[in-house]
């Protein structure tokens, strides 16, 4: 399944935020966006999750999800969004319930993806009692246990120090090296961009449009922290986004 | 720079918080009552200002002994869990429903308004046409006592749950009533439990009120039978009942807190 953003743009009142943007995202790439803050890309993302409507443009989805897949467009967010209440296991078993799923075919759902997502011993805990990056691992989890079409993460680390930050890079890596998934993944870490993006999408400040599309060759599992290429990529979007950014940061915030 | 002083580096953090100590609360009731003993014994605290607690304890026991006690503890708190039952589930139920339809918010947030700064106990005679002289007014004014305070609480915890929790559910194709019974309610608990504490501590008051006004039997009665005979002994002995029963409401609610809010940090 693919999704294609058609001529999307946005304004809260007479204030535009988004212009015209216009993207594939082909089946089984983890896509990238990238932009200076304000730019309107975790907008851009609940617009392609069907949370918030654009005033312009659509939002289609090309062909039909695979026939097992619970929920086709799933997020993860930056902040967990993990219910407090509820073990790492019950946090899973939510998101199944609806579909009716219980007893011992809701068993083997979250014991596979905590399996995958190294939780298995911390099925009981509750969230409390877990790091950021064991909680990230838990929603990473939850967003398995639908089998999604497409994952929409919206700065999934950013909430994260650095090193927790590598880690969940490669565990993010060997979990789709292990069974390609397709992503949209926005962020303003650069370094994430070009270690998991297939395309790095560039966003200009507001009113946001499609500045550049950089797409990385490398195959996903031979980039490595610190790789040269990777710093030469990094180096161009920076390039790219510099001004933007300082722009950006200077300016008021309209509320 | 060999030559130079070396001094431990002042200590100037720390304070500012809280730890409970448990004992602290019980030596300044011991201490206030030895106090009140003494004075009373010592003839420089006049019996009209302040029974002997040694009295108020005989009396008390004379209570128990002779069962009058329960005869007015059971109707005060088959009034007390009557009423404040109906006022807080109503309460609940109303401020949930504000919470989560803008309508009934629009609609009923200025009529609580209205209402909440009410003396319940001036509606008393109100409610004595209406549900009669007997039971009826007495549960009415403590579950009307209760459901405005109530309402505020739990329309309030319901606003204040995270909505990126509600975002998250939706975002997982949850239905309405899932969102509602899975993510509104257990998170809006924390807030509709410490409304609770408030509201059970009106219905205490005003049940004492109720009783006051018109009841032959019940902790309320026998303060104002005491109040009118200026019998201190059993007046402070009324007092002591009540005040016990507050305490063991709010025990009851900081059990269910830990019991149902483990999960908070």
């Amino acid at each position: 399944m693919d999704i294609r953003l058609e001529g999307i743009g946005h304004s809260y009142d007479d204030f535009e935020v988004m212009r015209d943007i216009t993207l594939d995202i082909p089946n089984q790439q983890i896509i990238c966006i990238v932009g200076p803050s304000g730019c309107g890309k975790s907008t851009l993302l609940r617009f392609i999750g069907g949370l918030e409507r654009p005033q312009r443009g659509q939002v289609l989805q090309v062909g039909d999800a695979p026939k097992d897949c619970l929920n086709p467009l799933t997020y993860i967010f930056q902040d967990f969004a993990l219910l407090p209440w509820r073990t790492v296991k019950g946090n899973i078993s939510l998101v199944l319930e609806d579909h009716g799923i219980r007893g011992a075919a809701a068993r083997e759902i979250i014991d596979d993806v905590l399996a995958r997502t190294k939780l298995t011993d911390f099925a009981k805990a509750l969230p409390k009692q877990l790091s950021g990056g064991m909680k990230q691992r838990v929603a990473i989890a939850r967003a398995l246990a639908v089998k999604p079409a497409v994952m929409l993460m919206d700065e999934p680390l950013s909430a994260l120090d650095s090193q927790t930050r590598e880690l969940l890079m490669d565990d993010l890596v060997s979990l789709w090296s292990r069974q390609p998934f397709t992503a949209v993944y926005v962020t303003h870490n650069l370094a994430e961009a070009v270690r998991l993006g297939h395309k790095v999408v560039v966003l200009s400040r507001r009113p946001g449009q499609i500045r550049e599309i950089v797409e990385i060759d490398k195959p996903l599992s031979e980039r490595a922290f610190g790789d040269a290429d990777l710093d030469a990529y990094q180096k161009r979007l920076w390039n790219l986004m510099r001004d933007e950014a300082r722009a950006a940061d200077e300016e008021l915030i309209h509320v | 720079m060999s030559d130079t002083s070396k001094r431990t580096v002042v200590f100037r953090g720390g304070g500012f918080a809280p730890k409970p100590q448990a004992w602290i609360g019980v030596m300044v009731f011991v201490v206030l009552i030895l106090v009140a003993e003494w004075g009373t014994r010592s003839g420089w605290i006049s019996a009209l200002t302040l029974p002997k607690p040694s009295d108020v304890l005989e009396t008390f026991r004379q209570l128990y002994a002779s069962g009058l006690l329960f005869q007015h503890l059971g109707p005060s708190l088959a009034r007390l869990v009557v009423g404040a039952t109906l006022g807080v589930s109503i309460g609940i139920s109303v401020g949930v429903l504000i919470g989560l339809f803008s309508h009934v918010r629009s609609g009923l947030v200025p009529l609580i308004a209205a209402i909440f700064p009410i003396p319940k106990i001036a509606l008393l005679p109100l409610f004595v046409i209406w549900f009669g002289i007997g039971e009826g007014s007495k549960y009415a004014l403590i579950a009307f006592g209760t459901f405005t305070p109530t309402v505020v609480a739990t329309y309030g915890a319901v606003d204040n749950v995270d909505r990126t929790l509600i975002r998250m559910g939706q975002s997982f194709g949850l239905s309405w009533w899932s969102i509602v019974r899975k993510i509104i309610l257990p998170g809006a608990l924390p807030g509709i439990l410490s409304g609770l504490r408030i509201s059970l501590s009106i219905a205490i008051i005003l049940l004492v009120a109720a009783e006051m006004l018109g009841a032959q039997y019940g902790i309320g009665a026998y303060i104002l039978e005491a109040g009118s005979l200026y019998d201190l002994e059993r007046l402070f002995a009324g007092v002591v009942i009540l005040s016990l029963m507050g305490v063991i409401v709010n025990a009851i609610i900081s059990f269910i807190e830990r019991r149902m809010l483990g999960w908070r940090s």
